[in-house]
């Protein structure tokens, strides 16, 4: 397969939305689509599946939540138990109230962090990445639709003229 | 068009007649732009009460917090009223993105990336105080639960104060990268439209290589979502463990079950405030009137009025629960807090924070731009006193009248306090000029839906 791919470039999010639209319609292969802003309804357009990242979070939080607990057993029960102001910490259970609000910020902690961390290497973001987007303008007002090419290039171009874009280019990836 | 229909009695939340790169020009003037005079002027006087202030903390901790204003009874005093003013005004921050996201409120994006900046600083001057108040700054790290020379000197998790430290570090890194998230699309942009190399190499650095592809976009809206849901409980949870510094001690005055929504609602009150005076300057100053509009201003006056209220009723309920309590100690706690002789800071509290924010029923007034300037900065400063009285007027006059004896703050303790006020300009002043301080991705998102222009074509469509 060759990696040749058309960029239609579009100057309103509307007419984007019915450019993916009709392009996946007609079964072209829609590489990718970088946008200024999140177009609502582009997801589904494209026909990309739902996102499982809500649920990182949720099983980070329940990591981050057994992790407080087996800290402060081990470090307030187990290791050193110490009698703090008359109240003896020998029991996990009857101490446990006091814990608490530690469970809950260790549990947000690990959820909040390692779920982004999560969407970082998911999206390849970090510090010295390069970006990708393949014009300038895309993170101004342009949106670009990259629409892969199979032996039909002529033919394809001309289909993309009519859906509406401004800017059409046929590049190699 | 009919999926970016609003109803037409919303009124629009960008004025005139935008475009998506209008919106991409004007929030990057002020980051492209050169700094004016009235930039350098207010960043020099914020530096340098930021240099005084910094001298008065190497003052402390080179010779000891004797140096403060504080004595053998009223052992906490300016330092920690600080620290809950600054943890407070944090929370308006985190309230805006998050809280007003859950919700689905639009007129949060032309305002929360400030607020959240906003968070952040202060969160950063309301830590100084603790490390600073522990004396020997050099052992701060005793604080963490981590593995030492000692081998079982834990931390003690029954203590609020390591609460403060879990819940306080926690809100500051959720905060930032709730707050660096958001920023990429944004630095993004301003890297797409650097000319000098050198900025061009800063902003891409800045951005991790942003590039708006469908699938990253469908992830940001999710994370932020539920960074939006983990927020929410957190910015609840932080000024409710705050509270319990206080609440969990066996001080009259203290030790009561109404703290912490008490101290939630005066939280959101003084950091709505601050808000208002950071951006009334601020949309003059960076031409961002379109963005941050009259409604905007309006719409935090009208949170200000209700949390105000709130904390009013919080005062009464305290002060008429002493007095149903029939604890003696109790009551003379909330008799001296309002007659004895911190009198005047009682009735300041009472006049800023009850009565000021009572104005704002009126139409007139909470629209008014001057005077919400004005209400904003009555609030901050009613706040302020709030914890000066909570907690001295509980300390000053102990259990043994032998002890009784009266606070006055030192330069020291004054020169700090004017130091994190400088500081927190000084970043954000810093802020305004090299941020992108208002959310263009997620306003332009909303610009067929509540931009002006947009809604007068449609409204007039359909009549």
């Amino acid at each position: 397969m060759s990696n040749k791919v058309v960029q239609a470039m579009y100057n309103d999010d509307d007419i984007l939305l019915d450019a993916v639209k009709e392009t996946r319609s007609s079964n072209h292969h829609i590489e990718e689509v970088y946008t200024p802003f999140p177009v609502h309804g582009l997801e589904k357009a494209m026909g990309l599946k739902d996102t499982r990242i809500a649920i990182t979070a949720f099983m980070y939080g329940c990591v981050g939540f057994m992790f407080s607990i087996w800290m402060m057993n081990y470090m307030m029960i187990e290791q050193w138990p110490q009698d703090i102001g008359g109240k003896p910490s020998f029991s996990f259970i009857q101490n446990m109230p006091a814990f608490v609000p530690i469970m809950f910020e260790m549990s947000v902690f690990f959820a909040a962090h390692l779920m982004v961390i999560t969407f970082y290497m998911r999206s390849k973001l970090w510090p010295f990445k390069e970006a990708e987007n393949p014009d300038p303008r895309t993170t101004d007002d342009m949106f670009v639709m990259e629409v892969l090419v199979d032996n039909n290039e002529a033919e394809l171009v001309s289909f993309l003229e009519k859906t509406g874009t401004v800017e059409i280019k046929v590049t190699e990836k | 068009m009919s999926s970016h229909y609003e109803a037409p009695i919303r009124r629009p939340l960008i004025v005139g007649e935008k475009s998506y790169h209008d919106i991409t020009v004007e929030v990057a003037a002020p980051v492209e732009g050169k700094a004016n005079k009235l930039w350098w002027t207010a960043f020099t006087i914020a530096l340098l009460a930021f240099l005084w202030g910094l001298g008065s903390i190497i003052y402390t901790i080179g010779t000891g917090i004797g140096v403060w204003g504080l004595n053998k009874t009223v052992g906490w005093a300016w330092d920690i009223t600080n620290f809950v003013w600054w943890v407070g005004i944090g929370h308006a921050g985190t309230l805006i993105s998050a809280v007003l996201l859950l919700f689905r409120q639009k007129w949060r994006m032309g305002i929360n990336r400030s607020a959240e900046a906003m968070t952040i600083f202060s969160v950063v001057q309301a830590g100084l105080f603790p490390v600073i108040h522990m004396g020997r700054v050099w052992n701060a790290h005793f604080v963490l639960p981590i593995p030492n020379q000692f081998g079982t000197l834990w931390t003690n998790f029954n203590s609020p104060l390591l609460w403060d430290v879990f819940a306080i570090s926690t809100y500051l890194s959720v905060s930032l990268v709730f707050w660096w998230t958001g920023l990429l699309p944004d630095f993004a942009m301003l890297r797409d439209r650097a000319i000098r190399p050198f900025q061009k190499k800063i902003y891409s650095l800045l951005s991790f290589g942003w590039s708006g592809r469908a699938k990253d976009w469908q992830r940001f809206e999710e994370v932020s979502l539920v960074l939006a849901g983990l927020a929410t409980p957190l910015v609840l949870s932080v000024h409710t463990i705050v509270s319990f510094d206080f609440a969990t001690s066996v001080i009259p005055g203290w030790h009561t079950t109404i703290f912490p929504p008490y101290f939630v609602a005066g939280a959101v009150f003084s950091g709505f405030a601050m808000v208002n005076t950071l951006l009334i300057i601020m949309r003059k100053v960076s031409n961002l009137e379109a963005y941050i509009t009259v409604q905007h201003i309006e719409l935090m006056n009208i949170v200000i009025m209700i949390t105000g209220s709130i904390v009013g009723c919080a005062y009464i309920t305290e002060l008429f629960i002493a007095w149903y309590s029939g604890v003696e100690y109790e009551q003379y706690a909330f008799l001296n807090r309002a007659t004895g002789p911190y009198w005047w800071a009682y009735l300041l509290m009472m006049s800023c924070n009850v009565f000021s924010p009572q104005f704002m029923w009126s139409k007139k007034l909470r629209t008014s731009i001057m005077f919400s300037f004005f209400i904003s900065i009555v609030v901050n400063i009613g706040m302020w006193f709030e914890r000066f009285v909570i907690i001295v007027t509980s300390l000053h006059r102990d259990y043994l009248p032998s002890s009784w004896t009266m606070f006055s703050p030192t330069f020291v303790d004054i020169g700090i306090y004017v130091g994190t006020i400088g500081f927190f300009f000084v970043l954000f002043l810093l802020y305004a000029r090299t941020f992108p301080v208002i959310a263009q991705a997620e306003v332009k998102s909303i610009l067929k839906s509540s931009g002006e222009h947009y809604k007068k074509l449609r409204d007039g469509n359909h009549e």
